[in-house]
């Protein structure tokens, strides 16, 4: 009888989903939208993470040691900062690259290159380049560098500037505009989330509205709650599937269409590879969210007409 | 079978829907509840569903107190109650062979059950040709005739007709009276209301007679006397 039962309310479901052809529509309309809404925000906070981690990766500390430190010593240093926490990556620019990449950048400068041509060795010394793994964490490895405790003084010695403090400003402008922003994202996020979920829920009570006497006529012959509920469970999640499907299917022209605007724009990712790659997680968000809104709101909306 | 034990249904302080009723019907009677709109026939009516509560006193279903019972026991209760209203309450998107299937299906009959019985009952109220048909495509006479089949397809100890035939022409009220009869004639309880003198007198069985919410006649075998 129970697979009987589960046939019967199924069946029920298809049937109703299918008869009250424009409430279903209407249903799958605004469920869509709902959606589409989630589904933006996925994208937008993609985005807008990849473009922030692109911003940070730019961030950096740079140690200048001084001329003619040996190699080893430079190296034992690098060890050591790298075995700080706060660290993700230390970069080590030896004296002739630093040369190099100082006569690449003044090519046109021709007074200053037969500047450096006048010198007989290389004036410029090895660079470390630190990044961490947050920018609120530069101040910290800034001052590591620069206390006493943090380093011994034959390692101190080598090191002959630091240019956390000329960044400063700009890391810590930086800092208050990403941690701001994944606020604001979190924010809009949440209010989207929770207004859409008001429409859905109330399209679908008004849907059930018009089947209020119905209801009471099942009442009367007997039906047991269950039985009555299940198929406009089904109904709402139907709705969910349907929108979903449409949802996902808007969502592959149009990223395929903003993926090299986005891609470009923000120097991030690109929406349409986003999309494709992680379609499995997507499909999950959307259908899910679709399944569990038309199920839940059709609950709650025949609930009230199931009290006696 | 069904007991009233002296109830009361006040709706606000000035008004009494039922006043102090004590009315018995017995198994395989056909009762008709006659009086002006608003005497308290339906309200009688709906205590039996248990659609209302009395504000005081008992209503009784084979010695069970109605009110006392829990939601299942209510839904196999409805379940052994063929209702019958004045303005049908067919399932407006499922056809006339849906809507009685659905009152076999919610007190778990078989496929094979629901197969066999509805097209025989509906055969039974002579609608054999429009078993397909969705309420909005039949007559009122025959949505009442849908709704008759519908009650008395799982075989119901009582069926409660509440102003069968206040929507209907004559000759369909003649038909729905007579199949009425005809359910009556084969051991199911009938319980109906009405303002129609026509067919009560043509009933010739018991009559109650109610008037501002309390019995003022009960005929063994009367006329319409309003």
């Amino acid at each position: 009888m129970f697979w009987v039962n589960i046939k019967r309310v199924v069946r029920a479901g298809f049937v109703n989903f299918w008869r009250n052809g424009f409430v279903s529509l209407s249903s799958i309309l605004v469920m869509t939208i709902t959606l589409f809404v989630i589904g933006a925000v996925i994208f937008i906070l993609a985005t807008l993470g990849s473009s922030l981690n692109d911003l940070k990766s730019r961030v950096d500390v740079n140690v200048y040691l001084a001329v003619n430190v040996p190699e080893e010593e430079i190296l034992s240093l690098k060890a050591d900062l790298e075995r700080l926490p706060e660290v993700k990556s230390v970069g080590y620019i030896s004296s002739e690259s630093a040369l190099e990449s100082f006569k690449q950048r003044h090519a046109n400068d021709q007074s200053m290159l037969d500047a450096l041509n006048e010198l007989s060795e290389n004036p410029l010394g090895a660079i470390l380049n630190i990044s961490a793994n947050d920018p609120n964490q530069y101040e910290t490895i800034a001052n590591f560098i620069k206390s006493d405790s943090g380093l011994s003084s034959e390692k101190e010695a080598i090191v002959s500037k630091v240019n956390y403090d000329d960044n400063k400003t700009a890391i810590e402008t930086l800092s208050k505009i990403i941690v701001s922003a994944q606020k604001l994202g979190l924010t809009v996020t949440v209010v989207l989330v929770v207004i859409s979920i008001m429409i859905i829920f109330n399209t679908i009570r008004l849907a059930i509205y018009t089947a209020r006497d119905e209801i009471s006529v099942m009442r009367l012959v007997g039906a047991s709650n269950k039985y009555i509920r299940w198929p406009f469970m089904i109904s709402g999640i139907m709705y969910g599937v349907v929108a979903a499907l449409i949802t996902l299917g808007i969502f592959y022209p149009l990223t395929y269409w903003l993926g090299t605007t986005t891609a470009n724009f923000f120097n991030g990712i690109n929406v349409f590879h986003y999309y494709i790659t992680n379609f499995g997680q997507i499909f999950g968000v959307i259908a899910g969210s679709g399944v569990v809104l038309g199920a839940v709101s059709s609950f709650l909306a025949v609930r009230r007409y199931l009290r006696v | 079978m069904i007991y009233f034990d002296k109830v009361s249904k006040i709706y606000s302080d000035d008004s009494a829907a039922l006043s102090d009723v004590t009315l018995s019907v017995m198994p395989k009677e056909f009762v008709s509840i006659v009086g002006h709109s608003g005497a308290g026939k339906t309200t009688l009516l709906r205590m039996i569903l248990a659609e209302e509560k009395p504000s005081a006193g008992t209503v009784f279903f084979e010695s069970v107190n109605i009110h006392s019972l829990k939601k299942h026991q209510m839904n196999k209760l409805r379940r052994r109650i063929g209702t019958v209203f004045q303005d049908f309450r067919l399932l407006p998107n499922k056809t006339s062979y849906e809507n009685i299937a659905f009152a076999m299906e919610a007190s778990g009959r078989t496929d094979e059950e629901i197969e066999s019985d509805v097209p025989h009952v509906l055969e039974l109220v002579g609608l054999g040709k429009k078993i397909w048909s969705f309420p909005s495509e039949l007559s009122g006479g025959e949505r009442q005739r849908v709704a008759i089949a519908r009650a008395i397809v799982n075989q119901p100890d009582i069926i409660i007709a509440d102003e069968p035939t206040g929507n209907l022409d004559p000759v369909n009220t003649y038909d729905v009276i007579q199949i009425l009869k005809k359910i009556n004639e084969l051991g199911t309880t009938v319980i109906l209301t009405t303002h129609n003198r026509g067919v009560v007198d043509s009933i010739g069985k018991r009559v109650v007679t109610m008037e501002n919410g309390k019995i003022v006649r009960d005929d063994k075998s009367g006329k319409y006397s309003l």
